[in-house]
């Protein structure tokens, strides 16, 4: 019983959200279930809060190798829910000059690492080992080249780089992006009929 | 080790090295190297320079911090342009953040040109309620903007003497990043009141409105970092994002003499163990 | 002259009493305005009932730059005669309205006029009686019907077959080879093995993917007897991948080396989140990390540290924007379709596979649609793209 019941939840559930789809007559369903998500999101957040307290308080009582980042760690998260709840988040309140002076910072800097790391990834992975790799090597440096405006400065401008790399992105661009869609979409379909018809239990800690 | 296969593992932080420097050096000393201007941002130069001297141009500041170094180069070489023509402007925002975003841009630009406060532009703030404060100023400037955004009444000021809705205003740009934004401004200022639209967006979300570029709904587009680009060439002014492009080629090229660099270790190797 | 001038005066007075009369019928004084036409009240198409769509032509009146008409004022009633209520004002140049406060199977009657400066208005026109019904079927979506259900038969088929017994074969994909000998190196090292479901909710299907897959590998883990962590951006996906872990280590005899702190909820904010598990990267230095799930632009920042600290990666996405990233930074790749294939793959069970190959025959037909419709629209015949639009 303890594994059946959430099987037959999952099965009902999974076939009248499918039917639903096609009558707009029970799309109050879709937007009722969408509600509910929301509900249970919200206590699992409080969940995730306590897994966080709790994960950090426990390596800096136990000293545990680098406890030391629990600590602003911590103090951040706190600080930051006082404020908040406080003195609201509103434009001009404490929380949101932090949230602007410190949080967007913070996250353009993770963001811009990529400007490195693509570099890096390039050297190791453009590198002539067979056919394919050249036939990558060689679109990958047209592109580079014709989507900035070197490309139409001096001998560059006569190879036409930017006409070419229009191209590239256009077409054998667009029908790879498709078939990795197309073949994905069928394996959603597949995927969700599995879990829906009880033979994926994965995810349900069962095999 | 072999010194070639040493190369061939190189050491990211030196790959990394190059590139800050590859992006730093453009920006603070930029190159310009030529840039082709592209149709729909030289549509939009053509918009502004062929108004006659001396006419009301809206721009609304519709984005914030986040998408500040795609948006605000628009911004400046926007503000250049028009007080160039010697263009009224207006300022205002649909996004909180927008009117002071507006505000660094005005302060630094308007001296320049010799362009006063109240008397060739203003800064009215920001309104909330996207579509709905576009439907206002249809009717009156003063219904949602009865103050700018130092709380001075707009109705004792020289530039807005002449205006009373968006029938007075000759064209219409917005900058936007996201919602409220250009879909709101076609619908209402061209659709309802049949005002000419240049927008200015991020590069992500350009693509979706070459529609209204095609079907005449907007007179000019400014895409991310490029448009702002492009548009800074066609003023022949070297702004942010003329180094900002600038920047991006440095990068792209270093890149490449990277992989080139990697593939003559790999081949040397190669025929070595071969 | 005179003549001329008697007439005039005559035409004038006999128009006065009209003029009058025209001002007499205005409920509130004042004068008429152009009143909109063609109102029409219908039932609001392909909804759940609960709604009648109204529009209008717009008053003659109503022209951009000329002000007399301010807007439009709708009222309904459940009687043709009497009990009128406003129901909304509308600005000028509005043409349609969606009533959505009404009842299913009740008969509605509708008026709009136009109104001006001052409070003057037009002479309302009508519309009704109109009846909102629920729709139970959309037909614009037969197509997506007819292959759902074509798509589900060959599934169903399949496993069918499988279930009766029959061999099925799978092309081995690498990547799912090798997260063997991830785990087995983990082992040997004495490091842990890392596992990212992806950055999205429970609502996505690439992150239910994600936690099929941890819950193969987190059962070899257990049985290899090496450590596995699993830091999760979303409070619900950490919820589920305990659950997950804890039967896994369960199934495979070894629940005291089960341990809950180690599947934690970091933050769901992306560079955030990317931020703290490249930490725990520095710091604990996994032998084998696992990319599994929905990836934006944090893919390539994960992989590449990753890869700074000498782990062995396996990553799968659908997302097409994040795969180039993940196939050049990482050793294995599972691209698209393999993400979903995985689970079934690692598990080996027949009814499993069978799914796999009732996928694959759907994409075979969705080939044959591909060539057939596109020698069709070539040569002009589009019956096709009107299946696939209509």
């Amino acid at each position: 019983m303890k594994q059946r019941l959430p099987l037959l939840i999952t099965l009902i559930v999974g076939l009248t959200l499918i039917v639903q789809f096609f009558s707009p007559g029970l799309s109050f369903i879709q937007e009722r279930f969408t509600n509910w998500f929301l509900v249970v999101i919200v206590f699992a957040f409080l969940l995730g809060f306590l897994s966080l307290v709790k994960v950090n308080i426990t390596k800096i009582k136990r000293r545990s190798e680098d406890w030391g980042y629990s600590i602003p760690l911590l103090i951040a998260l706190f600080t930051m829910a006082i404020i908040g709840i406080g003195w609201g988040i509103g434009e001009g309140t404490i929380f949101n000059w932090l949230f602007m002076n410190l949080m967007v910072p913070m996250s353009a800097t993770m963001f811009s690492l990529l400007a490195f790391f693509v570099a890096s990834a390039a050297y190791r992975a453009f590198r002539a080992r067979n056919l394919e790799a050249a036939m990558l090597l060689i679109a990958a440096t047209i592109v580079m080249l014709g989507r900035v405006p070197i490309s139409s400065a001096g001998f560059l401008s006569y190879l036409k780089l930017d006409a070419i790399a229009n191209w590239i992105m256009t077409y054998p661009n667009t029908v790879g992006q498709r078939a990795i869609m197309i073949g994905a979409a069928l394996g959603v379909v597949a995927t969700s009929l599995r879990i829906i018809l009880g033979i994926e239990r994965a995810y349900m800690g069962e095999e | 080790m072999g010194i070639t296969e040493r190369l061939a593992n190189i050491d990211r932080r030196i790959i990394f090295l190059f590139i800050a420097i590859a992006v730093i050096i453009p920006l603070l000393h930029p190159i310009g190297l030529p840039t082709k201007v592209s149709p729909p941002v030289e549509k939009a130069y053509q918009a502004m320079e062929g108004l006659p001297d001396g006419s009301y141009i809206l721009i609304s500041a519709d984005y914030d911090p986040a998408t500040m170094p795609e948006i605000q180069p628009m911004m400046y070489s926007l503000l250049h342009h028009a007080f160039k023509k010697h263009h009224k402007v207006i300022v205002m925002a649909l996004w909180p953040q927008g009117a002071s975003l507006a505000e660094e841009a005005l302060n630094e630009v308007a001296p320049l040109y010799d362009a006063k406060y109240s008397v060739d532009y203003v800064n009215l703030g920001f309104k909330s309620g996207g579509s709905i404060v576009i439907l206002a100023i249809g009717s009156d400037f003063s219904e949602p903007f009865p103050k700018d955004m130092y709380g001075d009444p707009t109705s004792e000021m020289d530039i807005m003497s002449n205006i009373e809705n968006l029938n007075d205003i000759d064209l219409v740009i917005d900058l936007s990043a996201g919602d409220p934004g250009i879909p709101a401004w076609v619908m209402i200022a061209n659709a309802r009141f049949h005002r000419k639209i240049v927008g200015g967006c991020t590069a992500v979300s350009a693509p979706q409105f070459y529609p209204y570029l095609d079907s005449g709904q907007m007179v000019g587009l400014l895409g991310g970092m490029r448009g702002a680009a492009d548009y800074e060439t066609r003023l022949n002014i070297l702004g942010t994002a003329t180094a900002g492009m600038d920047a991006q080629s440095i990068a792209h090229i270093v890149i490449i003499i990277f992989i080139i660099i990697a593939n003559i270790f790999f081949f040397v190797e190669k025929r070595k163990k071969g | 002259m005179n003549r001329y001038r008697a007439l005039f005066l005559l035409a004038l007075l006999a128009s006065t009493p009209y003029v009058f009369a025209q001002v007499e019928t205005s409920p509130e004084g004042g004068e008429l305005l152009a009143p909109p036409s063609n109102f029409i009240a219908e039932d609001t198409p392909l909804d759940n009932g609960n709604s009648i769509s109204l529009s209008w032509n717009l008053s003659p009146e109503d022209i951009i730059g000329k002000t007399d008409i301010e807007g439009y004022i709708i009222e309904r009633s459940t009687e043709k005669e009497t009990g009128y209520q406003k129901i909304a004002e509308l600005p000028a140049g509005t043409t349609s309205y969606t009533d959505t406060e009404i009842e299913n199977k009740k008969n509605y009657y509708y008026k709009v006029y136009s109104i001006g400066k001052g409070g003057i208005h037009s002479e309302p026109i009508y519309a009704g009686p109109v009846i909102a019904s629920t729709q139970w079927f959309n037909p614009e979506r037969t197509n997506m019907l007819v292959a759902s259900i074509l798509l589900s038969l060959f599934v169903l088929y399949f496993i069918f077959r499988a279930r009766k017994g029959e061999k099925l074969y799978i092309r081995p994909i690498a990547g799912l080879e090798a997260v063997q000998e991830a785990i087995g190196r983990a082992t040997e090292m004495g490091k842990p093995v890392l596992y990212i479901p992806g950055i999205m909710d429970m609502d996505d299907i690439q992150t239910i993917a994600g936690i099929t897959i941890l819950g193969k590998v987190a059962r070899m883990v257990a049985e290899y007897d090496a450590e596995i962590l699993v830091p999760c951006c979303r409070s619900l996906v950490m919820t589920i991948a305990r659950e997950t872990v804890k039967e896994a280590y369960l199934d495979a005899g070894r629940p005291d080396a089960f341990k809950t702190d180690n599947i934690r909820y970091l933050t769901d904010d992306q560079f955030g989140y990317v931020a703290a598990v490249d930490g725990i990267m520095l710091r604990e230095k996994p032998a084998a990390n696992f990319y599994l799930g929905t990836f934006y632009a944090e893919s390539l920042i994960l992989a590449e540290t990753g890869h700074s600290v000498g782990a062995i990666q396996i990553a799968g996405t659908a997302m097409p924007s994040q795969l180039p990233f993940f196939v050049a930074a990482c050793d294995y790749t599972l691209i698209g379709e393999e993400l979903f294939a995985a689970s079934a793959y690692l598990s080996g069970e027949p009814l499993m596979l069978g799914s796999l190959i009732g996928q694959d025959m759907g994409k075979v037909i969705i080939l044959a649609f591909i060539i057939v419709g596109s020698v069709l629209e070539t040569f002009g015949v589009d019956v096709s793209s009107l299946f696939l639009t209509k």
